[in-house]
């Protein structure tokens, strides 16, 4: 599987990258600056506009890309200092150039959209500004030449994931849902930066200078192997905060308290899909180090299969959503751990049209149903949004592995490899196919719940359920015939120059069980929430599941109580070590040290009071005394 | 060019104290116009700065008492000149922030103030260590008056504390520069405070030891560096808010300067033995400072305690004794001049609107102050070191040249960008996310036009620094190499160099490029 590196393909230099990222970052300016004069109406336009632009200059780009080559354009010089030289320089390979197109296409869907869902909110030029910088920086992460740049965009979409999940910020508990995504993404920061040395360094031990990719790669081979599982660990630090995997997942569920079309772009569609970006970028690090690879592999079938099982109680409909992508991404880390990185990007894509669908649609629903999240709450919408319905039916098939959906090509490319390649094995497969079924379930289960059986909303709540206006519908029909045709865009095929030809050749029971499985979960969900009225206490099979398990239902409604645990055990010591050492050290111990010092002078020397005038000149003349009194012996 | 710098803002001390004290107005327009005057000349360094060579430029020398063979020898370098610029470029923005500041006694507020100005570039320029003590002890004075008179309830208490920590630190300064001057005497016979000169002494190891132990303690209660720092949090409470800007923005870097300029390329050998003692203190505050700042009720305070974390970064940089140590801790030195200036005059802002500083006090402001929001925005990020901001060029430099020479301590320092921004998003969710509970704040005015001014010079810069940092690290370049050569001059290497000394012309061809007076060749030990 292993395959002549990027340096020997052809590389092209052009000029106009540079615009993919420039565009959205003028609306950004123009947002900043001119918004407020110019007001909605024309932000509403100008902001998906550069978007637009930039989805543009990104399909030239992407429809110019040498075969099995690369675009490059070099901005301007950026840190110099020493060996360490980083340029501002954009590349565009299969990977980067198909990155462009999902978040650049994508994104404008999100766009558009975003100007029917935020019509009633007075903030929405700041929304669009943070918008517009999201893509920026997500596209400047993307396309950036080096690991320093990466890192630049890293943290730009670290930045405006802040910002977004807190904009409604009077609600202190947005707020708090945005300060602790930035915070646990800054702990996976710290593993990608301490990576980030320690891969400098090495490689300047052999007198290769450089953090370019195409370099790395070309060199990567002189490093010893224990070094590079450390690099790729490190980096797998930072993967795993900013695409949410377990042990820093935490922060996904509660960065719903964002708007929904934010979910739908930031925490779905693109910024969590930057930790398998990072990895399938530097897949020829990884390809060198098993221990690296099963690490992920582990980490990522653990995690596919746990928040799966989150997502099966759950009755906030984001929620739902969330656990599912934490649980998908970890599907994406499956792929790259067992060596199928392009099955691992081709599951972004596809994953991309099918939650953004699925988030959207639910902005729709808590849109026609006045903020309405609760499921329990909701039921019966398919008459009255039938739009959005049928779209999110879609992306439930999709998302569920329904044969020739995208989903089912991405998800099924995934397993096999999972226990095809040399570095698969039957469990992690087998773990994935149970996450499989759970998928399908917990996906029909929350469809049949909003969308079929009788509504259970307050009256006057389903007085004013409506279907959602056509700048918000539009985008999810585009995204809905997305992902039904989505899994024929041959993306393994185009990623082969960098990743191979890789063809796992598994038994049809390997091959299709997950797909049974799947189909099973849906048989299931309808039996369980169609044929039994669901969250009616005391009917249903649904109900009694939970009553004969309460235990377990417990468990999973509070998520493992994980949080819980993260603040008995770090939050509050942190906290009680801090107050300690300000009140005890820094007041009472070393301020002690100084005052008391002072004191004893003070109380001892009835000689040292004449001094004690509290007059500064007289502490500067005895100062210059002293001075010249030490002066002279030394010099005498 | 370089004496205009320096003396323009004392002249102009003196020039108000001719001023009618009621005239306020006239007071201030002209403190800040001889201020922003400063500031335009001193922009002539920089263009006019050749980032070719590691010699000082603009040097100005005349023999002031030549019986101690005590020089004015003034002229910036590499190091010297963005501190420099640092302090012409924020001090105009400081007293611009007076106009609503200080009410009383405005005139002799700004009389201390310019003349703390002068002081502040003196130290910088001065080449002559003697010249570089008096303007150190010149900065003193006033900034004790700026604390002890204009400051909050307790200010004679932390302008006493200020004023004894530092000076117990330059008194052993003194007595370690006379000495070196009197060494010289021996070794060569004349007596010369010229630091170019005392560069070449040839200092036996132990004495070494002490000279630098002088250096450095004065240096580290400037820095100020755990366990030397808590005169600092007080200072800044007290302080009014220029002092607090201009406490923060440049005088905790004199001790950084300090160890740069003369501690560690004077005393080679005692710096490599120092390394381990001062990275274990710098990885200490760095997490401590952090720590304490995550439990502060009072912004000021919080800010205080920022500044010990982030100041030691600047010495782990300083001690990785590389390139990118160095460079990124002088970087830092700039980016956090700034970061941490803005923080206390964004504090000032509201402190002067509702007269408290508690952080409780607050919550909701974005809805009430949106420009206010988010200049303060800007300025957290530029503090918790966001990429296209200063402060991460700076960190990024530091940890990646501490990382080579310590890997531990490097590891330990990331996890200070972690807590870094723990404490400052809780800072600022507090301040200004959240409902708008407190009546009294639903009054508040946002940034006046004079305000803004104050702003955006620093937020223009803040981006001009994150984005386009090559024009200030290739103008550091040379002279950090240069110092950095000194410092690896220790007494193992330079047996080693002395054997192959033909051949090494590496280092030693960096250290020829000095300028030293044409009556004195470079005299290295090794070289010659």
């Amino acid at each position: 599987m292993e395959h002549p590196h990027a340096a020997e393909v052809a590389v092209q230099t052009v000029s106009y990258l540079r615009y993919i990222v420039l565009f959205p970052l003028l609306g950004v300016v123009f947002n900043l600056f001119l918004g407020p004069r110019y007001g909605r109406q024309v932000v509403n336009w100008v902001s998906p506009g550069m978007v637009f632009l930039a989805f543009c200059f990104a399909f030239a780009a992407f429809v110019q890309l040498p075969d099995g080559g690369a675009l490059v354009d070099s901005v301007y010089p950026w840190i110099y200092s020493g060996t360490l030289q980083v340029d501002i320089a954009l590349r565009v390979d299969p990977l980067s150039g198909t990155m462009i197109m999902v978040i650049t296409g994508v994104g404008f869907l999100i766009h558009v959209y975003s100007v029917g869902y935020m019509a009633h909110d007075e903030d929405v030029v700041r929304y669009f500004a943070y918008l517009n910088l999201f893509t920026t920086a997500m596209l400047l992460l993307v396309l950036g030449d080096n690991i320093l740049l990466l890192f630049v965009g890293w943290e730009g979409v670290g930045l405006c994931s802040y910002l977004l999940i807190g904009f409604w910020y009077t609600d202190d508990e947005k707020a708090s849902a945005g300060k602790k995504a930035f915070i646990v993404n800054r702990i996976g920061d710290a593993g990608f930066l301490l990576g980030l040395f320690l891969l400098f360094w090495s490689l300047g031990a052999h007198g290769v200078w450089t953090l370019s990719f195409s370099e790395i790669a070309a060199h990567a081979s002189v490093l010893p192997v224990t070094t590079v599982t450390l690099i790729c660990l490190l980096f797998f630090v930072g993967a795993a905060g900013k695409s949410a995997q377990i042990p820093l997942y935490v922060w996904l569920p509660d960065a719903m308290a964002g708007p929904t079309p934010v979910s739908a772009l930031i925490h779905a569609a693109t910024m969590v899909t930057a930790g398998i970006y990072l990895i399938a970028r530097m897949h020829f690090l990884y390809s060198l180090s098993h221990t690296a690879l099963a690490v992920v592999a582990v980490v990522g079938a653990v995690t596919a299969l746990f928040a799966a099982t989150i997502a099966l109680v759950q009755t906030d409909i984001k929620k739902v959503l969330a656990y599912s992508t934490v649980s998908q991404l970890g599907y994406m880390f499956l792929g790259l751990g067992v060596g199928a990185y392009a099955a691992g990007v081709f599951h972004v894509m596809t994953h991309a049209f099918f939650k953004a669908l699925l988030f959207l649609g639910a902005g729709s629903v808590i849109h026609g149903m006045s903020e309405e999240q609760d499921i329990r709450k909701m039921g019966g919408l398919k008459s009255k949004m039938p739009t959005t319905y049928g779209t999110f039916a879609v992306g439930c098939l999709a998302i569920a592995g329904f044969p020739f959906l995208s989903g089912f090509f991405s998800k099924d490319l995934i397993l096999e490899h999972a226990f095809g390649s040399p570095h698969g094995s039957p469990l992690l497969w087998l773990i994935g196919t149970l996450g499989a079924g759970l998928t399908a379930f917990y996906m029909f289960r929350l469809l049949f719940v909003t969308f079929w059986g009788e509504n259970r909303s307050d009256p006057e709540v389903a007085r004013h359920i409506h279907e959602s206006p056509q700048v918000m519908t539009v985008p999810l029909v585009v995204l809905a015939i997305l992902s039904l045709i989505g899994g024929y865009f041959t993306l393994p095929e185009l990623l082969s120059p960098l990743y191979g030809h890789e063809h796992p050749h598994v038994s049809l029971l390997v091959k299709y069980l997950p797909t049974l499985l799947g189909l099973g979960g849906i048989g299931l969900a309808y039996r369980l929430y169609v044929q039994d009225p669901p969250f009616v206490p005391g009917r249903g099979g649904a109900d009694r599941l939970s009553r004969q398990f309460s235990g377990l239902h417990q468990l999973l409604l509070n998520k493992y109580y994980v949080d819980e645990l993260y603040e008995a055990a770090i939050v509050r010591p942190l906290l009680a070590a801090s107050d300690w050492l300000w009140k005890v050290w820094d007041t009472v111990v070393i301020d002690g040290l100084v005052n008391g010092t002072a004191q004893v002078i003070q109380a001892n020397g009835s000689v040292l009071r004449f001094w004690q005038t509290g007059n500064v000149q007289t502490y500067a003349l005895s100062f210059c005394c002293g001075a010249i009194v030490i002066l002279g012996y030394y010099l005498w | 060019m370089v004496s205009l710098i320096v003396f323009i803002p004392l002249l102009t001390a003196f020039f108000l104290l001719a001023l009618n004290k009621n005239a306020v107005e006239l007071v201030r327009r002209t403190a800040f116009g001889a201020s922003l005057l400063t500031f335009f000349i001193s922009l002539g360094l920089f263009t006019g700065f050749d980032s070719e060579t590691a010699a000082f430029q603009f040097v100005e020398r005349y023999a002031w008492i030549s019986e101690f063979g005590i020089e004015y020898y003034v002229g910036v370098d590499g190091i010297s000149l963005f501190l420099v610029l640092l302090t012409t470029f924020l001090s105009p923005l400081v007293i611009l922030s007076t106009w609503s500041s200080v009410e009383h006694r405005v005139r002799e507020y700004l009389f201390f103030f310019l003349i703390l100005e002068t002081g502040m570039i003196g130290t910088f320029v001065a080449v002559d260590v003697f010249l570089f003590y008096v303007f150190w002890e010149v900065m003193l004075i006033p900034m004790y008056f700026l604390i002890g008179v204009w400051g909050g309830e307790r200010r004679i208490y932390a302008a006493l504390k200020f004023l004894l920590y530092t000076m117990v630190g330059s008194l052993l300064m003194l007595v370690a520069i006379l000495y070196l001057a009197y060494l010289h005497n021996t070794q060569h016979g004349t007596l010369t405070f010229d630091l170019l000169r005392l560069y070449t002494l040839e200092i036996p190891v132990s004495a070494q030891m002490w000279l630098f132990a002088a250096f450095a303690l004065s240096f580290a209660i400037k820095v100020p560096l755990f366990p030397f720092h808590t005169w600092l949090p007080d200072a800044h409470v007290e302080a009014p808010t220029g002092g607090s800007v201009i406490l923060a923005g440049v005088l905790l870097k004199m001790g950084t300067y300090g160890f740069l300029r003369f501690a560690l390329p004077l005393f080679p050998d005692a710096a490599h033995a120092a390394v381990p003692l001062i990275m274990a203190l710098s990885v200490v505050g760095i997490v401590y400072g952090a720590l304490v700042a995550l439990v502060q009720p009072d912004m000021k305070k919080l800010v205080a305690y920022s500044s010990v974390s982030h100041l030691g970064f600047v010495m782990l940089g300083l001690f990785a004794f590389n390139i990118q140590g160095i460079e990124g801790a002088l970087y830092q030195m700039l980016g956090h001049g700034l970061s941490t200036g803005a923080l206390f005059l964004l504090v000032g802002v509201i402190y002067e609107r509702r007269h408290t500083r508690l952080i409780s006090e607050y919550g909701g402001l974005w809805k009430q102050l949106p420009l206010f929001a988010s200049v303060f925005l800007i300025t957290m990020l530029s503090s918790i070191g966001l990429p296209g901001l200063n402060g991460f060029v700076g960190e990024f430099l530091i940890l990646l040249g501490t990382f080579q020479a310590n890997t531990l301590v490097g590891a330990i320092a990331v996890s200070g960008v972690v807590l870094g921004a723990v404490y400052m998003l809780r800072l600022y969710q507090r301040v200004v996310f959240g409902p708008l509970t407190q009546p009294e704040n639903a009054k508040l005015t946002d940034l006046s036009r004079r305000e803004l001014a104050i702003f955006v010079p620093l937020i223009a810069l803040m981006l001009l620094m994150g984005l386009y940092p090559k024009p200030f690290l290739s103008r550091m370049e040379k002279s950090v190499e240069a110092t950095l050569a000194r410092i690896h001059q220790t007494a193992d290497n330079k047996s080693v160099e002395s054997v192959e000394s033909i051949g090494s012309v590496e280092s030693l061809g960096r250290l020829s490029l000095d300028p030293t007076d044409p009556k004195d060749p470079i005299d290295l030990k090794g070289a010659s």
